[in-house]
């Protein structure tokens, strides 16, 4: 499997009224070919400013990358200008947003926003775009596609506009595809139509995706690799099995035991006290201290470097270091010998 | 549950109409039927638009029902009352919104966001007992005294739903409508509100009717699990019966489609994936609600409304599979 992204000690900050917010600090991940990579983590954590630092839609100022490069098929990302970025954006790296109905332009009908991408990266004619259209509609799962292209977003639910979304993305076969909470504002039943869409597009067209997500659950379904991220820093990372069967990192045992099991006893949730640290006053140690119940006086003091697990696991904290204490994973984050109906 | 269980309320093919212009009338729930007994928490699940919040909202007379009854400990809500039995009625029933941004006024602080119930139903004696009582839910929620004197935009999402529970606590009510208490919240901060609230049910002996689309929350939290399609009921049960033997097909897909956080199970899952989308509430469909996205779809779903029926103790659905005149068709579902 070949790299396609590489994302190499990110910072991003924002200079507000009264104090810096350093959203991500020293960010590094990559992505390969074909994989799904979710980003997991709660809001304020970075995720979402990581995706869109990828697309370069961060407004600058009020924020700057401070630090840290972005390496795409062997140019930094970070280093492009305006009309450069053009020709990455929708063609080879698009996103879609949590929210379809306010990142579709409600002035448009559907045809001519996806038909927009393939004029000016295809330089398909007018005609030919709207033939591909309906073709993109179908394969999303669009009924009725000849009629569909010509309405307008509010004609559509909110899982249409989502597939309508994902259509719009993948016009143009993009390397990678960011999708931000794609599924948060769906029903259960439709956001498991839009994931199965996903993987099945994923199959057929071969995108690397990164997901970014909340859910723990999309994240078992969709995903093969995981990056666990916590106040602006990435604190465990590792494929989907190791996150799930093998967590070394406190937030990640204490994100796995305050979900509620389905086959599960009614007694009380392991909830993680406290709330996520302020990042325009970050720690200097581990952002995780002040809610982490095996905290240690070095964690305060000095942010841990990142311990290698496997291959493919690692985790930033120090209790892997050989002076720490031997903390076990805890019963409430012990993922498995789950019976489910369906 | 025990067999000498109290009942608290007894919702009566309760109907919520809005009409939306001369011609068109949605019908936002559109007859539903249970009971909710003292001291359990009711889960109402359903997909967005299935009438679940109006359901909730109707029960405390939030929204005036356009047919039906609800009796709370035997006495009609939806008849004519004076000021003053309002007054009374509504401190024994309160509500938890969902947006604990919206729903807390950003010009009070919050010792008098807590307090206004206190005062309007006169409960505190004086100024003393008044701060007493104020500091005491406070302490209750898990938040601090001196957090009284702040405005609601200095806490985060997690302490302003806190706030929002001390103040549907504060008149000391029986029963509370929670509605996706959590659903705006971060995971981990989810689980503190749910502990919260199942702590204070034990200590308080409180009623709840719990609205969530999140499943396995309502799972988690419920005795018993009504589910909710298009205005109807289509199935209610104890938690673990529900999830266990699911029997309405809307049921079984909802189940289905929760993704659940454990790899190798989601792996090796067979979905129910349901085609389409709800359809619009104002034009359902004929007969059975869920007919056009049901794999089992027959021709009587079409023309005959299904019955909600008793199919076994504590577990009740409204589905044609399960008549005792069509039940050649049972076979396809088991």
């Amino acid at each position: 499997m070949s790299r396609i992204l590489e994302v190499n000690d990110l910072s991003v900050s924002f200079q507000t009224y009264h104090a810096e917010v350093q959203a991500i600090r020293g960010v590094n991940f990559h992505l390969d070919e074909k994989e799904t990579l979710a980003i997991v983590g709660e809001s304020g954590s970075g995720k979402s400013v990581t995706a869109q630092s990828i697309m370069r839609l961060i407004e600058m100022p009020p924020g700057e990358f401070v630090d840290g490069s972005i390496m795409f098929a062997g140019e930094d990302l970070t280093q492009k200008s305006e009309k450069q970025m053009e020709n990455i954006r929708g063609k080879e790296i698009s996103m879609i947003f949590q929210d379809p109905m306010t990142s579709l332009n409600p002035t448009m009908t559907v045809g001519k926003q996806i038909a927009e991408a393939l004029i000016k990266h295809q330089h398909m004619s007018k005609k030919e775009a709207h033939n591909q259209g309906i073709a993109l509609l179908k394969l999303v799962g669009i009924p009725n596609p000849e009629a569909r292209i010509n309405q307008y977003p509010h004609q559509y639910s909110g899982g249409m506009r989502q597939r309508a979304m994902i259509a719009i993305a993948l016009s143009c076969n993009p390397k990678i595809l960011i999708a931000d909470e794609p599924t948060t504002a769906l029903d259960v039943t439709i956001q498991a139509q839009i994931l199965d869409l996903m993987r099945g597009l994923q199959e057929k067209v071969g995108t690397a995706i990164i997901l970014i997500t909340h859910d723990l659950g999309v994240v078992a379904n969709a995903a093969s690799r995981v990056a666990v991220m916590y106040g602006g820093k990435i604190v465990e990372t590792g494929t989907v099995d190791e996150i799930f069967y093998n967590p070394k990192h406190p937030y990640t045992w204490g994100l796995l035991g305050s979900m509620p099991k389905l086959d599960g006893s009614h007694e009380t949730l392991q909830a993680i006290p406290g709330s996520p640290p302020d990042l325009a006053d970050p720690p200097k140690g581990c952002p995780f201290v002040t809610r982490c119940p095996h905290a240690m006086k070095a964690c305060k003091e000095h942010m841990p470097a990142y311990t290698n697990l496997s291959d493919t696991q690692k985790t930033a904290c120090w209790l892997l270091d050989e002076r720490a204490p031997k903390v076990e994973l805890p019963e409430s984050a012990i993922v498995g010998g789950t019976t489910v109906h369906g | 549950m025990d067999n000498n269980r109290e009942r608290l309320l007894k919702i009566e093919n309760l109907k919520k109409h809005f009409k939306i212009d001369r011609n068109t009338v949605l019908k936002a729930v559109d007859g539903i039927s249970f009971d909710i007994y003292k001291g359990e928490t009711f889960g109402l699940v359903g997909e967005s638009g299935c009438g679940k919040s109006t359901a909730g909202r109707t029960i405390l007379r939030l929204h005036e029902a356009t047919e039906g009854e609800v009796y709370f400990a035997d006495e009609n809500v939806h008849t004519k009352k004076s000021a003053k039995q309002l007054k009374k009625f509504n401190r024994s029933m309160q509500m938890i919104f969902q947006d604990p941004y919206a729903s807390l006024n950003p010009r009070m602080t919050v010792k008098d966001i807590i307090a206004e119930g206190i005062d309007i139903h006169g409960l505190a004696k004086n100024k003393q007992d008044r701060l007493n009582r104020i500091n005491s839910l406070l302490e209750t929620v898990g938040l601090n005294r001196d957090h009284g004197n702040r405005y609601p935009h200095e806490f985060s999402g997690g302490q302003r739903q806190r706030i929002g529970i001390a103040r549907a606590l504060a008149v000391d009510p029986d029963f509370i409508v929670a509605d996706e208490p959590i659903s705006a919240l971060d995971v981990s901060i989810q689980a503190q509100v749910v502990n919260l609230l199942k702590r204070l049910q034990k200590e308080r002996g409180l009623t709840f009717l719990f609205i969530a689309h999140d499943l396995s929350m309502v799972k988690h939290i419920s005795d018993r699990v009504g589910v909710m399609y298009l205005g109807n009921m289509a199935e209610i049960a104890a938690s673990d019966d529900l999830y266990a033997e699911p029997l309405h097909p809307y049921t079984q897909a909802l189940l289905s489609a929760i993704p659940i956080a454990d790899p190798k199970v989601e792996r090796s899952r067979d979905r129910i994936i349901v085609e389409g989308d709800v359809p619009s509430p104002v034009d359902p469909p004929s007969g059975c609600r869920f007919r056009t996205r049901c794999p089992f779809a027959m021709d009587v779903c079409a023309k005959v409304d299904p019955v909600f029926q008793k199919y076994k103790k504590d577990h009740w659905v409204a589905c044609h599979l399960y008549d005792e005149d069509y039940n050649e068709d049972y076979k396809v579902i088991q």
